[in-house]
């Protein structure tokens, strides 16, 4: 396709937008995400980096922000519910539903629409100042749309051990969405934020996210984000995180749905001892593509980085993971590791790997490694050699590979129900690769 | 120990095997009855690992000729997670780690899945782990074990006491130790043989693959062999493993030889 209609097609996202806000900066800011949606076109595969994710089959299909919000039961809602958590935030197809929503928490948890005026100086400090979208066509969109979404703020200090709960629920096919969620997290206080795309349906629709994250000094983050989105699903999310001096980062994401997702994760350390875990973990099958782009920017002394990302791949699914990782001319003594690995199960399951370190200090500690493979014969074996059958076995296998991941997520409830998950994929995935070796 | 009117629990005759179509075992004949514990010795690369694994049914190594009778039935036509259920133990020279899997899920999966192929009563979560706790006091492992993914950080004795404790739970006819004594302090080795000598009774028999007479101190063999190019060349009492030690392994090539010898 070429860049003219392209460029058109996003035009014709621009449709039905949302209505001025009272505030003036926040009306600046869409207009120009605006004009960047019009001066930017959808990435193709000639761009480096959309050159393993091919975006133009949702340029085939038209998408629209829902007009009004579907009543859904409140049970229809409970089946995802978190019981640790404090605070709950529902969009159903993008739209607040306040009927679900409750907060707990004794700190803001707020829907952006009516946050934004409350908190206007903090708001304007931080919205859209880390996910830049000049040259970002998705987040340029979703900041063109900028409109509702999630305002968290931790005041200063604040311990809060009860996750906040960031709920969002596809209904209705051919719907864009455009969550916007920002989290400031004032210095020393310490959250767990969850965001969770679910769906009630398979047909296609379009969410895209972008989160923005400030973690002042010595603050601290627990991120969980689950992607179940529908079958037929496209996910674009960008998040781009702060940190400041000795704030500490940690991140779980899970991706098991959607037909073709791309997660771009920017953890920027912008002050001397700062730290960030990265975890990730995709699952997919038939033909999904899940693809993860992350970059782990050292840009001052002592910071610590640690990733590990995991893909589990069946049918004819592709998964993508490009890991950046940046250590600045000034950023000595960081201490940086990430690890790659794949899992295939099927001939036709493919994964594009590249781990990619770039180092401009001469004083810093950085590993990093990649690996594809099989299930490996010895481990069938020694399954086999305790009573297991060979499908048993590889379930088990498959299963142990991705909880791995699930398992560094701390809030139980949602940890068991995406355990649950993996194993009811795993034991699909592995049927398949058994009856396939 | 030996038994008057014990049973043959394993015929093996004229066993070849390869990996990897290198012929590794080439006419190997065994017999094992029940109550009895056979030590193989044998210097490295004459096959007594590829016998243990041929045995397991490591899908690496292919039969290419003979025989193995087990409990009077064909083990060949056995799958290995069958040869498991029927009483067949593989202790490993190199457990696997499971990263991901907590040991007890894993111990009482694999409990269930071979009590089940016996017909005999699974147990629940909580029925397991009062059972387990109790055949751990066998091996002095500490229960946080159970908790830890499998052998996963396990030390070299750790990881051996885990695999006795798998075959303290399965409870096998026969169980073929590969080099269990490998890596293992005089500590943990002293515990580890105490806890086989402790499963070992007159209906199951123990094969224990090794390299070194020190095993032999704890767990007192009724026969040992000598494995040399793919062949048990030799068998005698515990005393030979004491003479292999002072002497080595090359008299008895020079032995096998000589008597070819004299065949010919």
């Amino acid at each position: 396709m070429n860049t003219a209609s392209t460029s058109r097609y996003l035009d014709s996202l621009l449709q039905r937008q949302p209505p001025a806000s009272s505030l003036t900066w926040l009306n600046e800011l869409r207009a120009n995400a605006v004009d960047r949606v019009g001066a930017l076109s959808v990435p193709t595969t000639r761009d480096e980096d959309w050159r393993f994710t091919d975006i133009s089959p949702l340029t085939k299909l038209s998408f629209q922000p829902a007009r009004d919000a579907a009543q859904l039961a409140p049970a229809t809602v409970e089946q995802w519910a978190i019981t640790e958590a404090s605070a709950r935030l529902v969009f159903v197809d993008g739209i607040y539903a306040p009927q679900h929503s409750f907060n707990r928490a004794g700190i803001t948890v707020e829907n952006l629409a009516s946050g934004v005026t409350r908190h206007d100086a903090a708001a304007r400090a931080h919205l859209g100042r880390h996910a830049g979208f000049e040259r970002n066509a998705f987040a340029a969109l979703n900041t063109a749309f900028l409109h509702d979404g999630a305002l968290i703020v931790v005041p200063r200090d604040m311990a809060l051990a009860a996750p906040v709960h960031l709920l969002c629920i596809a209904t209705r096919k051919q719907t864009a969405s455009y969550p916007r969620c920002l989290v400031i997290a004032e210095s020393g206080s310490s959250v767990t934020i969850i965001e969770d795309f679910v769906a009630l349906q398979d047909e296609a629709y379009f969410t895209n996210a972008v989160t923005e994250i400030a973690l002042a000094g010595n603050a601290e983050m627990h991120h969980v984000r689950a992607q179940r989105e529908g079958a037929a699903a496209f996910h674009i999310a960008n998040c781009a995180v702060s940190l400041a001096q000795a704030s500490r980062y940690h991140s779980v994401s899970v991706a098991l749905g959607a037909r073709i997702s791309r997660h771009n994760l920017g953890v920027l350390l912008a002050a001397e001892g700062a730290e960030c875990s990265i975890d990730g973990l995709a699952l997919i099958g038939g033909a999904q593509l899940a693809d993860t782009h992350s970059l782990i920017d050292h840009a001052l002394p002592q910071g610590k980085s640690r990733q590990l990302h995991k893909c589990i791949v069946d049918g004819a699914a592709r998964a993508v993971f490009n890991g950046n990782i940046m250590v600045r001319t000034g950023a000595q003594r960081t201490d940086s590791s990430q690890s790659s690995r794949n899992l295939l199960l099927s001939g036709k399951a493919r994964v594009d790997t590249k781990p990619q370190l770039e180092i401009f200090a001469d004083d810093v500690k950085c590993a990093h490694g990649a690996t594809v493979g099989q299930l490996d014969v010895d481990e069938v074996f020694y399954l086999n050699s305790r009573g297991l059958s060979d499908t048993a076995a590889r379930n088990l296998l498959t299963y142990a590979f991705g909880a791995e991941i699930i398992g560094r997520i701390g809030v139980a409830s949602l940890r068991n129900r995406l355990e649950q998950a993996v194993l009811a994929q795993t034991q699909t995935a592995a049927a398949g690769a058994a009856r396939e070796s | 120990m030996i038994y008057q009117d014990s049973k043959t629990l394993l015929a093996v005759r004229g066993l070849h095997a390869t990996v990897n179509g290198i012929e590794i075992l080439k006419g190997l004949d065994l017999t094992v009855k029940s109550g009895e514990v056979h030590a193989i010795m044998g210097p490295n690369g004459s096959g007594k690992s590829t016998f243990a694994k041929v045995l397991a049914g490591h899908p690496a190594y292919a039969v290419s000729g003979g025989a193995v009778v087990f409990e009077g039935g064909n083990l060949f036509e056995l799958k290995p997670e069958a040869r498991a259920r029927a009483g067949v133990f593989l202790g490993f020279q190199y457990p696997i780690e499971i990263p991901g899997v907590a040991n007890s899920q894993f111990l009482r999966l694999a409990y269930n899945t071979v009590q089940a192929g016996r017909g005999k009563d699974e147990l629940d979560p909580l029925e397991f782990d009062d059972f387990v706790r109790e055949k751990m006091k066998l091996l002095e492992m500490n229960p946080d074990f159970l908790d830890r993914s499998v052998n996963e950080g396990f030390s070299g004795g750790e990881k051996k006491r885990n695999e006795i404790l798998q075959m303290a739970l399965l409870e096998p006819k026969l169980a073929i130790l590969d080099e269990t004594d490998s890596g293992l302090d005089i500590d943990a080795l002293r515990i580890v043989a105490g806890g086989v000598n402790q499963l070992a009774n007159k209906d199951n028999a123990i094969v224990l693959v090794t390299h070194y007479q020190r095993l032999l101190n704890y767990i007192v063999p009724d026969y040992v062999h000598v494995m040399d190019a793919g062949r048990i060349v030799k068998t005698g009492g515990k005393e030979l493993a004491l003479e292999l030690e002072a002497r080595g392994y090359d008299w008895v090539g020079a032995e096998v030889k000589a008597n070819a010898g004299v065949n010919a």
